[in-house]
Formats: C-alpha cells, sequence, structure tokens
C-alpha cells in the first residue's frame, strides 16, 4: 500500500535532490531578503519593525506544519506498523524546532518595539513554547531510547500528544483575548494584509519551505545511511 | 541612504538582529546535518572497503549500497 514510501525508492531522489533544492533555495532567499529589507515599504504604525514579520511569519508556519505532519505520521505508523514513517518523522523533526526557535526569539524581537516587552505569557506565545517543548522532547526521546521499537513507540504518543496544542495556537488568539494580533493572512476568508507586503512574505515563505526540504532530504539520507552501515555489519 | 537602510529610523538593532539569528540558525542547522551525513558517508566507505570479495559483491547486489558510494565520491553536498 505504500510502496512510494520504501525507503530505497525515496533514496533514490533524497541521494540526488539536495544540490538542487540547495541551488533553488539560494536564489529564492536572495530575492526574498531583498523584498523583505529592502524593497517592501514600511507600516504606517510599526514603522520598519514590520519587517521581521517576513521571518517571524513563515517560522511559525512550517514549525506548526511539519509538527502537523509529524504527527500524521506517527498516527499512521502506530496504525500501519510502517517503520519508514518514523523515519520520516525523525529527519523532518530538527528543521520543525529551528524554526520554532527562530518563530520565538524573532517574536520576541518584534515584541520590544511593538509592545514595549521582550515576553508575556499570552496565549499564542505560550502555546508556542509548548510546542518547542513538544520538540525538544520528541528529539530528545530519539537520542535517549536505544530500543527502536520502544523508541518508536515513544516519539509517535508525544507527536500525537503534541497534535492537541496545534489547534490551540491557531485559534488562541480567537479564544482568548491576547497581546498577539489577530491572523492577517487567511486562505477561506479575506486576507487583511496589503499585497505589497504579501508578496516578500510569500517568497520568504516558499524559501524557509526549500530550506526545510534541504534539512529533510540530508537527515533522511544520514538516517538512511546509518541503517545501511549496521547492514553492512550483518553481511 | 545607506545610514536609512541600516538604521531603519530607529528600528534597524531589532530588524538586523531578528534576520541575523534567522540566518546564523539557518547556517548552524545546515552544518550540523552536513557533518553527520559527512560523517556517516565516511563510516560506510571505510566498512565497504574492509569487507571481503563475497561480501562485496552481495553488498554491490543493493542499489541503495551503489547509490552511496556513488553519492560519497562525486556529491559536494
Amino acid at each position: 500500500m505504500f510502496k512510494i514510501f520504501k525507503p530505497n525508492k525515496i533514496f533514490l531522489i533524497s541521494s540526488k535532490a539536495p544540490k538542487y533544492v540547495l541551488f533553488l533555495f539560494i536564489i529564492v532567499l536572495s530575492i526574498g531578503l531583498t523584498e523583505a529589507l529592502f524593497l517592501s515599504p514600511e507600516d504606517y504604525k510599526q514603522s520598519h519593525s514590520v519587517r521581521i514579520m517576513y521571518v517571524h511569519v513563515p517560522s511559525a508556519w512550517i514549525s506548526l506544519g511539519i509538527f502537523s505532519i509529524i504527527a500524521l505520521l506517527s498516527l499512521g505508523s502506530f496504525i500501519f506498523k510502517n517503520k519508514n514513517f518514523s523515519l520520516i518523522c525523525k529527519s523532518l523533526a530538527p528543521s520543525g524546532f529551528v524554526f520554532n526557535i527562530i518563530a520565538l526569539v524573532t517574536g520576541s524581537i518584534w515584541g520590544k518595539p511593538t509592545w514595549g516587552t521582550w515576553w508575556a505569557w499570552d496565549a499564542r506565545i505560550t502555546s508556542m513554547l509548548v510546542l518547542a517543548l513538544f520538540y525538544g522532547m520528541y528529539l530528545l526521546s530519539w537520542r535517549i531510547f536505544e530500543d527502536k521499537g520502544q523508541v518508536i513507540k515513544i516519539t509517535s504518543i508525544i507527536a500525537i500528544l503534541g497534535a492537541i496544542n496545534i489547534p490551540i495556537i491557531k485559534f488562541s488568539v480567537d479564544w482568548w483575548s491576547t497581546l498577539h494580533q489577530n491572523s492577517s493572512v487567511n486562505l477561506l476568508s479575506e486576507t487583511s494584509i496589503h499585497p505589497s507586503m504579501l508578496l516578500p512574505l510569500a517568497i520568504m515563505t516558499a524559501a524557509f519551505a526549500l530550506f526545510s526540504i534541504l534539512i529533510f532530504l540530508m537527515k533522511y539520507n544520514t538516517e538512511l545511511i546509518k541503517i545501511k552501515n549496521r547492514g553492512l555489519n550483518r553481511l | 541612504m545607506i545610514n536609512e537602510i541600516i538604521l531603519m529610523k530607529g528600528y534597524g538593532l531589532y530588524v538586523w538582529s531578528a534576520f541575523s539569528f534567522t540566518l546564523l540558525c539557518f547556517g548552524s542547522l545546515f552544518l550540523v546535518i552536513k557533518l553527520q551525513l559527512t560523517k556517516e558517508q565516511k563510516r560506510f566507505v571505510y566498512k565497504f572497503g574492509s569487507l571481503d570479495f563475497e561480501k562485496v559483491k552481495k553488498a554491490k547486489s543493493q542499489n541503495t549500497n551503489k547509490e552511496i558510494l556513488a553519492n560519497t565520491l562525486r556529491s559536494k553536498i
């Protein structure tokens, strides 16, 4: 059923793709940075500090997206007993965690000129911190537990439990009165952000997505070669 | 003009530090993952080199092993 997820088949792509993805990432990031730092207009209220949005928002989106994929695949590995799902999850987690940290730190830097404080125990910020803790527990579990069956179970449970936090993060600004603003970019309803700011945001999101794909491919190759190394020992 | 870009009406410190932190994280993560990959590739080549003729034949029958060897020899990423 999941022949497409066979490691050997993925490796055929993942072994060759990184150099092309890296090349594309550098081009898209260069365009994105030029747009974000120099060409996009300043905000009438927040002035130039609005430019932090171009690194903060894509990082938050991608860290949430990656955790959602990890949770779905973990559920899949539980139901279908597909070990490659957990290998994919393990390879996705480092970039998800780093994007989560970037979202928290750049959010804190943005908070100082906008709200006058580096940190507030606000629902959106706190739930993002909880996500970082789940990422941390997930990554640590892969390091701590040695038994493969046990580590797959534990990491899957962490990912599935952590998934409960995803809708909390998304709707925290609607459910509670928060310091954090409501979402300006909506897929289903009208977007309140001006096109001149939406363009650099879209380009930076594409660049960050390419970076997470690059890291995923390299990490997946590393994990697969590790398995093959153990295989050579058994020959 | 350059001063305007650097200072950004007093927000320069915040904007530049946010972008610098992001790029620093990207660079560090890329380096760490690249080092891990290179280490495993080197280990694979070393183990492969220490196999006897029969085992090499058996290992080479697997496409993934051939692919790893080929990539280790030609790839810079």
